[in-house]
């Protein structure tokens, strides 16, 4: 039987890559997309162990209502992305840098 | 199994909203670009209907419906009637300029509606789950708001950065509720509030918890250190859209912090004042601070909406009913006055020509006597100098932080209240004292006008009467 701890520690490990890629990551927006992704994806990871382990539906329920409004986020995001891509022919992170003071 | 029809009155104005902005998307449809006009005239009437149904559907007792998961209060009818005036007003101001700049599309109005609906989820959420999805509502709508103008360079870019710090800021915000939900095993406020009072503090989950929330609210409220986005925001976004993201979704912002922090977590107390209390320091520091620095005025307005932001959390870690309603006035207050500044902003703004340099402000009274006294009692509104409401929001605020025994916490924001008195009087200085670059006459419809100067001549009044708004907020925050 595989202990809530283990759970919790996998969705703790895969928070911290998604913050890591997004604070690290210099080259590419895209990358950042999948990290922001990830993260919900980390704490689909907790709200299913706990709803499991408690016992209780409430936090399944939560994940879809998670992965519907992450579905959203993915769109307006692209969307963004291309209107970015078509304005200043880039999309390397380094590169916004027109707005600063 | 019994089911049971859930009484649907109490979120009418929801439904309605709702259903006003699909109706206004359709509509828009039919119409070829020379009939706007009327969208916008839809959405308006739209708005002032909504103010009636909450106000109809509106009593003194609280209404808990769907599962515990939603509530209908004094705080929400007062709340979601000022996010319905704001709107409307922020609308009034956008037209000319959306017209001007080829923007005035359908969208930019169903967009402010589903933002509206969103802050209205916010304002009446019971549940993390109800909080979440009216806190996403609105920011997807902000996300491509500020991507509105798509042949601007620095509106696109703002709107990536918006997006992603947006995104992180959900992101932390639900990892906390995660933790919240393993500890008390619920998502309704009421539930988790009665089981964190039997637990307390000993949970290590429930502390991981705790700090994540805090750090997605103070993420969406803007404060210090979480406040990176908002000065890019408001510098790239169109000026309208800059003016909707720094007033209505402000009051969200404090309902939200209300709900979350005040129904759901308040055997917390102790710990969540000490997490606002560096929050609210470091924002009212190093909003006023650098705002100082700035020579954009929307920058600036960014960073005093920081300063703003450390005050209304000031309000709400007092931790008392008084503190609460000083807090939700400063909220309205606010809301109202950064509304009328980005209104004068609007007003300069001509085609091709965005007034947002301080030097294009010189002068402004020998143009236009009118409008420079208005944009100067926003501005000592804004600095808290009396007799403008300002001035009262701020001594409600310090003085809810001073009975609960933090005179410090007061004290530090006075004291940086009187640095932030330098940025806003400045821009009095440019108006009254300096030549005018530019001394073309202000030429603006009439409705911007009447607006701009109700919400001018509101500072002043209010300023002699605060106890009308001030009585609606005690009461709401008493029911």
């Amino acid at each position: 039987m595989i202990a809530l701890s283990d759970y919790l520690i996998l969705g703790a490990i895969l928070f911290s890559l998604s913050v890591a890629g997004i604070f690290l990551n210099r080259k590419n927006i895209i990358i950042i997309l999948m990290c922001v992704e990830l993260m919900l994806l980390a704490v689909n990871m907790n709200f299913v162990a706990f709803s499991r382990f408690l016992d209780d539906s409430a936090g399944q329920v939560f994940v879809f209502f998670i992965l519907t409004v992450a579905a959203a986020e993915a769109a307006i995001g692209l969307a963004i992305l291309v209107v970015l891509f078509r304005n200043r022919r880039t999309i390397n992170v380094a590169d916004l840098d027109t707005l600063k003071g | 199994m019994q089911f049971e029809a859930p009484n649907l009155i109490p979120v009418a104005p929801e439904m309605f909203i709702l259903g006003l902005a699909c109706l206004v998307l359709v509509v828009d449809l039919f119409l070829d670009d020379g009939q706007r006009i009327f969208t916008y005239a839809l959405t308006q009437l739209g708005l002032l209907f909504a103010i009636f149904l909450t106000l109809s559907v509106g009593q003194s007792e609280a209404q808990v419906i769907f599962d515990g998961s939603y509530i209908r209060d004094g705080m929400s009818d007062v709340l979601k009637v000022s996010v319905y005036i704001v709107t409307m007003a922020a609308f009034v101001y956008a037209k000319e300029y959306l017209k001007e700049h080829g923007l005035f599309k359908g969208e930019y109005y169903v967009l402010g509606l589903f933002a509206v609906l969103g802050m209205m989820v916010m304002i009446s959420s019971q549940s993390f789950l109800t909080a979440y999805l009216g806190l996403e509502l609105l920011s997807l709508s902000l996300y491509a708001l500020v991507a509105f103008d798509r042949d601007s360079k620095t509106g696109s870019e703002a709107a990536m950065k918006y997006f992603v710090l947006g995104a992180i800021a959900s992101g932390m915000l639900l990892y906390g509720i995660s933790m919240i939900y393993g500890a008390t095993g619920a998502i309704n406020f009421e539930t988790v509030s009665t089981a964190l009072a039997g637990t307390g503090m000993e949970n290590t989950v429930l502390v991981f918890g705790l700090v994540f929330v805090v750090i997605g609210l103070a993420f969406k409220l803007g404060a210090v250190p979480f406040h990176m986005w908002m000065p890019d925001v408001y510098h790239g976004a169109p000026t309208p859209v800059a003016q909707f993201i720094g007033s209505a979704p402000k009051i969200a912002a404090f309902a939200l912090a209300m709900r979350l922090l005040v129904d759901g977590m308040m055997p917390l107390h102790s710990d969540w004042q000490q997490m606002l209390i560096i929050l609210a320091i470091l924002s009212m520091a190093l909003g006023n601070v650098i705002a100082v620095a700035q020579t954009n005025i929307k920058r600036m307005l960014a960073y005093s909406t920081i300063s703003h932001v450390g005050f209304i959390m000031m309000g709400i870690l007092a931790g008392t009913s008084e503190g609460y309603s000083a807090s939700m006035f400063y909220a309205i207050i606010y809301a109202f006055t950064s509304l009328g500044a980005f209104g004068i902003i609007i007003l300069l703004s001509k085609k091709g020509f965005e007034a947002e340099h301080l030097d294009d402000y010189k002068g402004l009274h020998e143009r236009s006597p009118w409008f420079a006294a208005m944009m100067m009692l926003f501005m000592f509104s804004m600095a808290g100098v009396p007799p403008t409401v300002g001035f009262w929001a701020k001594l409600f605020v310090l003085d809810a932080v001073v009975s609960v025994d933090l005179t410090w916490v007061a004290l530090v924001g006075v004291f940086f209240s009187i640095i932030g008195a330098f940025y806003y009087i400045r821009i009095i200085k440019l108006m009254y004292f300096d030549k005018p670059i530019n001394t073309q006459p202000l030429v603006a419809n009439m409705d911007t006008r009447l607006t701009l100067s109700i919400n001018g001549i509101m500072m002043i009044a209010l300023g002699f009467f605060p106890a009308t708004l001030i009585a609606v907020c005690v009461k709401a925050i008493g029911s």
